[in-house]
């Protein structure tokens, strides 16, 4: 079989999706549409379409687990069997098993577990269509439903992916430019700390390489904070002005 | 009345800098005041003060709350207080101290299912917290209809001086008790019920609402019931 390989930037510099090399896909964010969730949020982040559900914190189960100084963070990252052109096993596979453990590791720095002793806290992140950078999308999600559950939390969290493709550091690599690209990384940040939670690498980088993604993720990462921002925002202030005067309150 | 700013906050805020006093839902970082929680921030002659508005009920000792029995043991009653932690009420401070369980029946006093409004005795972190019924309106609540609110929209619910909750039960004919928990009980006439639940709800979900006490006074505005 002979197949020329998909140019994925073209001579002007635009990416198979019309974008340019630092271009994100649109983002919206929702936060609390479930009704029986702490605390939820849904984002869609190109093909993207995740929702996020906080329950918590409750009483542990089972028992032994309990930790007696904090809270036991709990996350399952899940792909719904249709959020795929192929059918996929609903089954937990080697691939969300790791997405969870890492999102719950980005996820934790963020969260004050040690206001909530003997509790579990439990995210649920259910991607049900899926595209390239779904982890740092569940991670962008997870942390507006911990927010809106009303979680103790140090900063937000949020996450954005950069990688190399035809040689060239882009940032948001969809599902075709993750897999026919030479390089992913995807990066969580808590934007007011400056503190990395999240950083996997696949592919090769020079130095430079890997130094200008990593800061385009991060560059990227607080735009996306902004957004989440606003998220909160329509959610709890119903899109307001940022400040209002009041009377103080005589007690 | 000196005026002072309300901010709107996210988690990883700073709310103001310099030397303050501060309350919960804030961490100090260096000379920052950062907010943990999504709400309203102000900074006061209390100092740094952010009101929440989401989260669960956190219990704290002297809280009035209402709960419901969910199981009896050899001690006490155990207590649901719409909390992540279960409230126990000791059996010994309901009989006394010549309490022993072989000469009392506890389930003479509160059954499995049976509300009741208690205080909050003590809480650390490292037990369940502990409920007392020594004072006047503490025990079993004989009637009544439950509303749920979030606990972080009870000082809304509650007013200035209690005003709002005052206007609502004037204003329906009603007796209106809140817990801390979050967990409010009605008594009344059945239209004034309705009417209260109602207006409990709009408290709730538009707590963040500037001009909350006379939108509420406009709905509840029509009705004749009661009144005190």
């Amino acid at each position: 079989m002979v197949e020329a390989k998909k140019k994925l930037i073209d001579g002007s510099g635009k990416r198979l999706d019309g974008r340019k090399w630092d271009d994100l896909r649109p983002i919206s964010l929702q936060v609390g549409l479930m009704k029986n969730a702490d605390g939820s949020a849904y984002i869609e982040w190109g093909k993207n379409k995740i929702m996020a559900a906080v329950y918590g914190p409750k009483e542990v189960h089972p028992k032994h687990q309990v930790l007696p100084d904090r809270a036991l963070l709990r996350c399952r990252y899940h792909m719904a069997p249709f959020s795929v052109d192929e059918r996929k096993n609903p089954a937990p596979s080697r691939r969300e098993i790791e997405i969870s453990k890492v999102i719950r590791e980005a996820l934790e720095p963020a969260v004050i577990v040690e206001d909530y002793p003997r509790t579990a806290i439990e995210v649920w992140v259910e991607v049900l269509q899926s595209d390239g950078g779904s982890r740092c999308a569940g991670i962008t999600a997870a942390s507006l439903a911990l927010a809106d559950a009303g979680i103790n939390m140090r900063d937000m969290v949020v996450g954005c992916s950069c990688g190399i493709i035809e040689d060239t550091v882009v940032a948001d690599l969809d599902d075709t430019e993750d897999k026919e690209g030479s390089g992913d990384m995807p990066v969580a940040i808590m934007p007011n700390l400056g503190q990395v939670t999240l950083l996997q690498v696949d592919g090769i980088y020079s130095r430079e390489q890997f130094q200008k993604a990593f800061e385009l993720a991060i560059e990227k990462g607080k735009q996306i904070y902004g957004m989440q921002r606003d998220a909160l925002t329509m959610r709890f202030f119903g899109g307001e002005a940022t400040s209002t005067q009041v009377e103080e309150v005589a007690e | 009345m000196p005026m002072i700013e309300r901010k709107q906050v996210i988690p990883g805020d700073v709310i103001a800098r310099g030397n303050h006093r501060y309350g919960a839902y804030v961490e100090k970082r260096g000379d920052e005041y950062i907010a943990l929680r999504v709400g309203l921030a102000e900074v006061g002659r209390d100092g740094v003060k952010l009101n929440p508005l989401t989260g669960p009920y956190l219990p704290r000792a002297e809280d009035d709350v209402i709960g419901k029995v969910v199981d009896i043991n050899g001690f006490g009653w155990v207590v649901d207080i719409n909390s992540c932690f279960d409230g126990f009420l000791p059996a010994s401070f309901v009989f006394g101290r010549e309490f022993s369980p072989s000469t009392h029946d506890l389930s003479s006093k509160f059954r499995v299912g049976d509300m009741i409004g208690a205080r909050i005795e003590s809480f650390e972190r490292s037990r369940d917290p502990q409920l007392s019924i020594r004072g006047e309106g503490y025990g079993k609540i004989e009637s009544g209809e439950i509303v749920k609110i979030s606990p972080t929209k009870v000082p809304r619910l509650i007013g200035r001086r209690g005003a709002m909750i005052n206007l609502i039960s004037e204003k329906t004919g009603c007796d209106v008790r809140v817990g801390q928990n979050g967990v409010v009980v009605v008594n009344g006439p059945p239209d004034g019920i309705v009417k209260t639940a109602k207006a409990v709800k709009m408290v709730e979900e538009e707590a963040h609402a500037a001009d909350l006490m006379a939108k509420v006074e406009a709905y509840l505005g029509g009705s004749t019931s009661g009144g005190s």
